[in-house]
């Protein structure tokens, strides 16, 4: 099947969705790497934004500023394994409902998708220059100075990005091999 | 000599490899194309999508344009030779900003990105001498996600030649989708613990598509490559017959007690570019 979704979802948007679904998303999303992710759980401070209403990207964009606007260049996603250590956590503490990412995911997460109804989706490794071309607008920024381009968080808003192949069911389904 | 025009020959250089993919590897992606179907098949067309609009549009296929990776063949009649470090490291740092390049150098101690690409022992530089008055500078920007699937193994020499490509084989299918396949693998067999590695990266150079000139080698190659494309991971590791483009193997002598296999992983952004500058300063890019 193939959908088509704007952001925020709800629980029964993403119940819907399957292992092998092709969906492509609209509206706000937030990328966040390993030390994005370190810095989330840990902050007791509340945030600008809301994560629940957002994709989490798994991406560390390359940026260009002209003119004091920032532009994306290139942005695809980055490995989310790395980021297995801490998903489970943030799912829970933030209520994201959708990640965006590449190369699959472990059991923690896995579970932590059935269990708080959230999906995994895969977007194609490498291709950045497609991704950067979804962006509409960038959004913010943040912990720039301190973290770096590449793991701050950036807010951006996307148009029909796609296509993402659902990877990791809100069921217990995974498309990967073990 | 123009030493300012051979920086801006350089950053050309890093644009193209960041910016074009090999012909070689191209026609590889091709191929895999025409053999997947379903999902499979659709990441490999969102890739020649990619690497289209990332050539036509002159930025970075991927946002990740890697640690800058060069191998530098001098010819020890160039006249200049004790600049060229300098050179690539200043081109490195104007093609931080006008191509531009992703900020990669972070200092593993205080976490601090230097913001434009150089640090300690980077831009990474293999150098290699040989007769004659020119250079010859590979760039190779790698990407971390596949370089996190590199592995050393310290066989025992017991296992033997079939234990060096179960090695290979398994490795790979541990690291599943992580590096973005399809891949292409570069083996280093023997010679010590980093000189596996080393020539494992240095396998990569050679072209997707063409096999080592040891007909031995060649056939493990070859076996390497059908068995790894058996696993089934496919493009991404959402499932697929094409794992890996290609299968690149060297070898040097080993000491009698070690069998040291070094893998090292290219993304299918397999990216490289070429360029020569002569005696008088003058350059080209291929």
């Amino acid at each position: 099947m193939e959908y088509h979704l704007t952001l925020p979802v709800v629980k029964e948007d993403i119940r819907k969705l399957k292992i092998g679904d092709i969906v492509y998303v609209t509206g706000g999303v937030f990328t966040a790497r390993d030390e994005a992710h370190h810095k989330m759980l840990q902050k007791d401070k509340t945030l600008d934004f809301d994560p629940s209403e957002m994709a989490l990207y798994h991406c560390g964009p390359l940026m260009k500023k002209e003119k004091g606007t920032w532009h994306v260049v290139s942005a695809g996603p980055t490995t989310s394994s790395r980021m297995e250590i801490f998903e489970d956590e943030f799912i829970k503490k933030f209520g994201v409902r959708m990640i965006i990412g590449k190369g699959g995911m472990g059991e923690r997460t896995k579970k932590a998708l059935q269990k708080y109804i959230c999906v995994y989706t895969s977007y194609t490794g490498g291709a950045g220059a497609l991704a950067a071309d979804k962006v509409e607008e960038v959004n913010g920024v943040y912990w720039l100075e301190e973290l770096g381009m590449p793991e701050a968080v950036w807010l951006f808003t996307v148009k029909d990005y796609g296509p993402l192949v659902v990877a990791m069911d809100s069921h217990g389904n995974s498309i990967y091999k073990q | 000599m123009d030493e300012a025009s051979i920086e801006r020959g350089i950053v050309s250089l890093i644009k193209k490899a960041e910016t074009e993919l090999p012909e070689d590897v191209i026609v590889a992606l091709k191929k895999a194309g025409q053999i997947e179907k379903g999902v499979a098949k659709t990441q490999i067309e969102t890739i020649l999508r990619n690497v289209d609009l990332a050539k036509q549009s002159q930025r970075p296929m991927c946002q990740d344009t890697g640690i800058q990776t060069f191998f530098v063949t001098v010819g020890s009649d160039f006249p200049y030779i004790s600049r060229i470090k300098k050179w690539i490291t200043n081109a490195v740092k104007k093609a931080t900003k006008e191509v531009p390049l992703r900020p990669n150098t972070v200092d593993p101690l205080l976490d601090k990105n230097q913001g434009d690409n150089t640090g300690d022992y980077i831009p990474y530089i293999t150098w290699d001498f040989v007769d004659g008055n020119q250079i010859e500078i590979i760039a190779f920007p790698k990407g971390g996600g596949s370089e996190n699937m590199s592995k050393l193994g310290m066989l025992k020499p017991g296992v033997g030649i079939e234990g060096v490509k179960d090695f290979v084989v398994e490795e790979m299918i541990k690291a599943g989708g992580n590096p973005c396949p399809p891949t292409v693998v570069g083996v280093g067999i023997g010679g010590g613990a980093d000189l596996s590695l080393k020539l494992g990266k240095k396998a990569l150079l050679r072209p997707v598509g063409k096999r080592h000139k040891d007909k031995m080698i060649a056939s493990m190659e070859k076996e390497l490559i059908a068995r790894i494309n058996k696993s089934g991971i496919g493009p991404m590791g959402l499932g697929g017959k094409m794992t890996v483009l290609d299968v690149h193997v060297e070898k040097a002598h080993r000491h009698p007690a070690s069998l040291p296999v070094g893998i090292a992983v290219q993304c299918w952004a397999d990216r490289r570019a070429t360029m020569i500058i002569h005696h008088d300063g003058s350059w080209t890019v291929k």
